[in-house]
């Protein structure tokens, strides 16, 4: 039986849901495994409801939606609403518990509260709340190995922004050291 | 070469760009943008020209132009901009020219929506422009075939003289997925000696025309393109299937919905039914006689689509109706569940008699 893994990613537009996505993607990709990623399209980008999931398999992918994810990543109220009854039994859901004032009422998944959007805001880190959960997240999960997927991280970013590196890379140090 | 995380679109246009497509015209829309904002960035590093047009008429007409050259040339769009084009692609047709269309669907009719959606196989495998006419249809249903499917739909349409469809949609567009652009290898091309290119006074000049005033002038050439569309159909048919060889109830879908359909049928096999999957990827000319095959071992067919059933017509005609051909599908942008699909093949394996 191949092992899967279905993430869905959710939150307001700007609060870089489709980069995480893409990042757990990336990752997967360099792994050498089978992976979807499926963004909501439409008018997030002005702040509505943005949400991706990320299908990560050892086999072929069919359906790239996630109707019932194994982990959910909730950053807004709205999208803990409305997920978190879709969570699989025995899933995970990581909260940023700065922005969603709420505690998961299901007992047969096991959910994690980093106040992620605070601690970026108190380190400088404004925009990379969606970094520190997913440190957060391969710390509690092992996903994938913190040194690589760091790595992958900041490969893509060019020499004239090296800021970014920097700034990635404590926002990542942080949510794993949670 | 090493495979790269992409988005459907922006794996087109960089499959576009590796054939050899100098000229890209276009007009945004969504969800098909990234297309433009890829040739943009891309087209002047390699020579070529991205230009966004006035309009998708214009788009196309300069498609034509660029064509008529003897260059590739592409344009891309969205249900409600195909539509505007259709006058240029008959003109392409009758001009004998090759040009690669991609039509990145979204819910219609009119302005419809900007969601995923089927609805325009009816357009792009029946009547896309006026006249006695076909058009090579092909339905990319992964990242993969976005690239693959771009660079055959070029080589296609330099053999054949003719404009070639990618007939793809709003999910398969926006996803992302791992992404090998040398895996493909390109076909061997006819040389375009009917192009109106600069000779220096050679050779007897070229004429790009679709006007006959003459009528048995005018059969002859219709003629002939159906001497070719006959050659597409005994040669170009392309399909995949997934455990049809013992299945009872086949699923026919393309584009998104095969995907949906691929997990669907895992999972009524899990509850013991017998069902399996076609997925043609053209879908001009259609996989007529692999689905007629499968209705001679088949008890039923679902034709699963995001429309209200355009495709399920043509598997009625492929298998002479010989089976019942049920349709299930949504339409304005909603996509169904794998778990949507394999409830409805529950309820045919019941009304089948094929439940334990």
């Amino acid at each position: 039986m191949a092992k899967t893994t279905n993430i869905l990613i959710a939150g307001f537009g700007g609060q870089g849901v489709l980069f995480a996505g893409k990042a757990l993607a990336k990752m997967a990709m360099h792994n050498g495994l089978h992976v979807t990623w499926l963004p909501s399209y439409g008018p997030e980008m002005r702040g509505g409801a943005a949400n991706c999931s990320v299908i990560i398999s050892d086999d072929e992918i069919g359906s790239p939606l996630v109707p019932e994810p194994d982990i959910l990543i909730a950053l807004n109220i709205p999208s803990f609403d409305k997920f978190e009854p879709h969570v699989k039994s025995g899933g995970m859901i990581f909260v940023d518990s700065a922005m969603v004032d709420k505690k998961s009422a299901r007992a047969d998944v096991e959910a994690h509260y980093i106040p992620a959007s605070r601690l970026a805001s108190e380190e400088g880190l404004a925009g990379l709340a969606n970094v520190i959960v997913l440190g957060h997240l391969l710390r509690v999960t092992g996903l994938f190995d913190y040194d690589a997927f760091l790595a992958d991280l900041v490969s893509g970013i060019p020499a004239s922004r090296s800021a970014l590196v920097e700034g990635n890379t404590k926002a990542l140090r942080i949510g794993f050291e949670y | 070469m090493a495979k790269v995380l992409m988005k459907g679109n922006e794996a087109i246009a960089e499959a576009a760009i590796n054939a050899g497509c100098l000229y890209y015209f276009g007009y945004p829309i969504t969800p098909q943008t990234e297309i433009s904002e890829y040739m943009a960035k891309r087209m002047p590093k390699v020579g070529g020209l991205c230009l966004q047009a006035e309009s998708e008429i214009a788009a196309i007409n300069m498609v034509l132009g660029a064509s008529s050259g003897g260059t590739r040339a592409m344009t891309s769009s969205s249900s409600p901009g195909i539509s505007l084009k259709s006058e240029g692609v008959s003109y392409l047709v009758g001009s004998d020219l090759p040009a690669v269309i991609v039509n990145v669907q979204r819910g219609g009719p009119g302005l419809g929506g900007i969601q995923p959606s089927q609805a325009d196989y009816y357009q792009a495998t029946k009547a896309y422009g006026h006249g006695d006419m076909h058009l090579i249809v092909l339905a990319p249903s992964t990242v993969q075939e976005m690239a693959s499917l771009t660079g055959e739909a070029f080589d296609l349409a330099d053999i054949y003289r003719t404009p070639v469809i990618l007939l793809a949609d709003g999910a398969i567009g926006q996803m992302m997925e791992p992404v090998d652009f040398s895996a493909r290898t390109p076909r061997e091309l006819p040389e375009k000696d009917w192009a109106t290119r600069g000779h220096g006074g050679s050779r007897k000049h070229n004429i790009i025309n679709s006007l006959y005033m003459n009528p048995e002038d005018l059969e002859r050439t219709v003629e002939e393109r159906y001497v070719r569309y006959r050659k597409i159909e005994a040669e170009e048919v392309k399909y995949d299937t997934f455990m049809t060889d013992d299945a009872d109830i086949v699923c026919v879908a393309f584009g998104i919905t095969a995907r949906i359909c691929h997990t669907a049928v895992t999972m009524a096999r899990a509850k013991g039914i017998k069902a399996g999957l076609i997925r043609p990827i053209t879908l001009w000319p259609f996989p007529n006689d692999a689905i007629n095959t499968l209705a001679d071992t088949a008890k039923a067919f679902l034709s699963v689509e995001l429309s209200m059933g355009q495709m399920v017509t043509d598997v009625k005609l492929a298998c002479g109706c010989r089976r019942p051909v049920d349709f299930y599908g949504r339409t304005g942008g909603v996509i169904p569940n794998p778990a949507d699909v394999a409830k409805k093949l529950e309820a045919m394996a019941s009304e089948l008699g094929l439940r334990s």
